[in-house]
């Protein structure tokens, strides 16, 4: 335990839920995470949203298919609209994806324990909106098949990428996060493999997972490196995913576009990155408790700080929106605030105005702790701030890039069905990738609920 | 006893970690050295207990980040200065702060994939079968609900039947030896 925490029971926080139900063994914990996986028979709602979600992903097959076949013509991008859905859904999974990191990474080097039972489904839903966020950016190079341009490799041509260029620091930046990502999931998972070896009841089980498990046997040396290299983890990812959406942020900043070109921009899209990935974690972690019966495990403090967290970060990108909107008075420059005007005033308005709505005003419920514990109030809200924080990338996208500085530059944009049918698909891409993984792996870190039994139990000593 | 010669040590299983800590102690406080312990979980102490060193996977993270780092500025620095120089309105070739972000994504890259495959190199991962896995107790409980302590046969002062005793004494709810193959 750190010290001046008080114990999880005491009467500074007895108001509060614990994170973890009462009466809990090691044999419990293990019983009840591993069963998921093992011997509990495929529920009819898990066929059910698999196929529904597996046909969206037919669906994507079907549009990149036909994107491949006729080229990036058949979105709605032009010019000047460049950007369009591509970048826009690119920016919304990303963002989504920073939620896992932050509670894996920064919520274990501050030691919060409520992070433990949430941290490896929220590990998983970074690495699937990692996924569906790289198809993006490689189909909107309109020539998928030539992508590894960006790579530095010595190619016949002499040619190499442009390392000022935001573009090859995006490259570099996603690809990172996805491998640290996948790494930092994979070496949590390692001792609840070995647990899934152990007790599987059929040969094929045991043998796929004997060989993910590497042979773990939870030795002492064994688990002294491994702390060590989990922390080590944990505080590389940390930066990291700091690093990442700044980058992002980047290839807007560096632009010269009204409404892009801000120093505000990498704070402010950490802020939402990670305000849009709290909002996927109780989407997501609110059915999943439901359905396999983990209110014991995903107790209402979880949901409560993830509300807490979700409202203080919606505070910082309010913050960010209110700054924008003064910079672009205070600047004095007449793109600036001509951008500003159109944003309240131009054909793009309503989308500026749900923007508000979702982002802003909607989450204010969530100072009320009879909102943040009203679950079906809290998935709503969830939903709404994905919404949300969807629009704002719209809303950067398009509307810069519909009020440039020349009049006749100006255009206007709007999605085709191929568009809506690729996002929708990366949608159904996520949600399938998601229903798989509780099927086959723990969704909760078994070893570290079994340390969270220990630490309790002590407290109550 | 037929397998006498192809004995890897006795394992003793313990109920909670506290008996197992204890255990750790009063083994090594008996003389025995060669000796592991196995958990569900990382224990609080356990590690004092067994007088572990410091482990080497910070060092090799530490090499790994700055290899990652050195390589990938100096990469980009080549890249750009060297080999494929772009002269645009005469600003400097090595423009060494849009070299940042990549130089800091390399050097993160670096160290996360020495960690881990530091971590499992000297861990001797993956390793598919150990003797350990002989024992069925320790195949039922030693990655669920049970710790576990082994004496193992290279110890100096191994005795099967001696050693098997001694655990006994420790509180163990089970004994086994276990057999190398």
């Amino acid at each position: 335990m750190s010290a001046g925490q008080p114990p999880i029971d005491s009467p500074q926080i007895r108001r509060l839920s614990p994170v973890l139900g009462p009466g809990h063994t090691f044999t419990s914990v293990t019983d009840k995470i591993s069963s998921i996986v093992l011997t509990r028979p495929t529920s009819l709602g898990w066929v059910a949203g698999f196929a529904i979600s597996f046909s969206l992903v037919m669906m994507l097959t079907v549009a990149l298919a036909w994107l491949i076949i006729k080229g990036v013509g058949i979105w709605g991008i032009n010019i000047p609209v460049g950007w369009g859905f591509a970048i826009v859904n690119f920016v919304w999974w990303i963002g989504i994806g920073h939620a896992g990191t932050l509670i894996s990474a920064i919520l274990f080097l501050l030691n919060q324990k409520w992070r433990t039972s949430i941290n490896r489904f929220a590990e998983a839903m970074t690495l699937f909106a990692v996924a569906c966020a790289g198809i993006f950016p490689l189909l909107h190079t309109g020539r998928p098949w030539m992508s590894y341009y960006m790579f530095p490799y010595p190619s016949t041509m002499g040619l190499w990428p442009q390392f000022r260029s935001p573009l090859i620091w995006d490259v570099f930046a996603v690809s990172t996060y996805g491998t640290v990502s996948l790494l930092f999931w994979f070496v949590g998972l390692i001792p609840d493999l070995a647990t899934l070896r152990d007790r599987a009841l059929t040969k094929p089980k045991q043998i796929i997972y004997g060989m993910l498990a590497m042979g773990w046997r939870g030795s002492a040396r064994h688990w002294h490196r491994y702390q060590s290299a989990y922390l080590l983890l944990a505080g590389l990812a940390t930066p990291l995913v700091l690093s990442v959406h700044t980058v992002v942020s980047f290839d807007f900043a560096t632009a010269i576009v009204p409404g892009w070109h801000t120093t505000i921009f990498p704070p402010y899209f950490v802020a939402g990155a990670i305000y849009s990935g709290f909002a996927m974690v109780l989407t997501i972690a609110i059915p999943l408790r439901k359905a396999y019966g983990l209110e014991d495990f995903i107790t209402m403090r979880h949901l409560e700080n993830m509300a807490m967290v979700m409202l203080a970060t919606g505070l910082i990108v309010a913050y960010g929106y209110f700054f924008e909107y003064f910079m672009s008075i205070y600047s004095g420059n007449k793109f600036d605030l001509y951008l500003t005007q159109m944003r309240f005033h131009g054909p793009y308005s309503h989308f500026y105005y749900a923007l508000i709505l979702c982002n802003i005003l909607t989450p204010q419920l969530l100072w009320f702790h009879k909102a943040r514990t009203n679950i079906p109030l809290l998935f709503v809200m969830s939903l709404v701030v994905n919404l949300g924080m969807w629009l704002e990338r719209f809303v950067i996208v398009v509307i810069s890039l519909t009020r440039d500085f020349m009049p006749s530059a100006w255009g206007r944009y709007s999605a085709t069905v191929w568009d809506y049918a690729t996002f929708a698909g990366t949608i159904g891409l996520f949600v399938m990738l998601l229903f798989l993984f509780v099927r086959v792996m723990p969704a909760i870190s078994i070893a570290e609920m079994r340390e969270l039994v220990a630490e309790t139990s002590e407290d109550h000593e | 006893m037929e397998h006498r010669s192809h004995i890897y040590g006795v394992v003793a299983e313990f109920k909670t970690e506290r008996e197992l800590v204890h255990a750790v102690e009063k083994t090594r406080e008996a003389g025995y050295r060669r000796i592991e312990a196995y958990t569900p979980f990382p224990v609080e102490g356990l590690s004092e207990a067994l007088a572990l060193k410091r482990n080497n996977v910070p060092l090799i993270t530490l090499i790994g980040g700055l290899t990652g780092g050195l390589g990938g500025f100096f990469f980009q620095y080549w890249v750009s200065v060297i080999a494929y120089p772009l002269n645009i309105g005469g600003r400097p070739l090595n423009s060494w702060p849009a070299f940042i972000p990549v130089t800091f994504e390399l050097t993160v890259l670096g160290a996360a994939l020495s960690a881990v495959f530091g971590m499992l190199a000297l861990n001797g991962l993956p390793r598919p079968h150990h003797p350990l896995f002989n024992v069925h107790r320790f195949v039922k409980h030693a990655t669920s609900d049970r710790f576990f302590l082994c004496i193992e046969a290279r110890d100096s002062k191994f005795h099967l039947k001696d050693s098997a005793r001694f655990l006994q004494g420790l509180n163990a709810s089970h004994i086994n030896e276990v057999e190398d193959d």
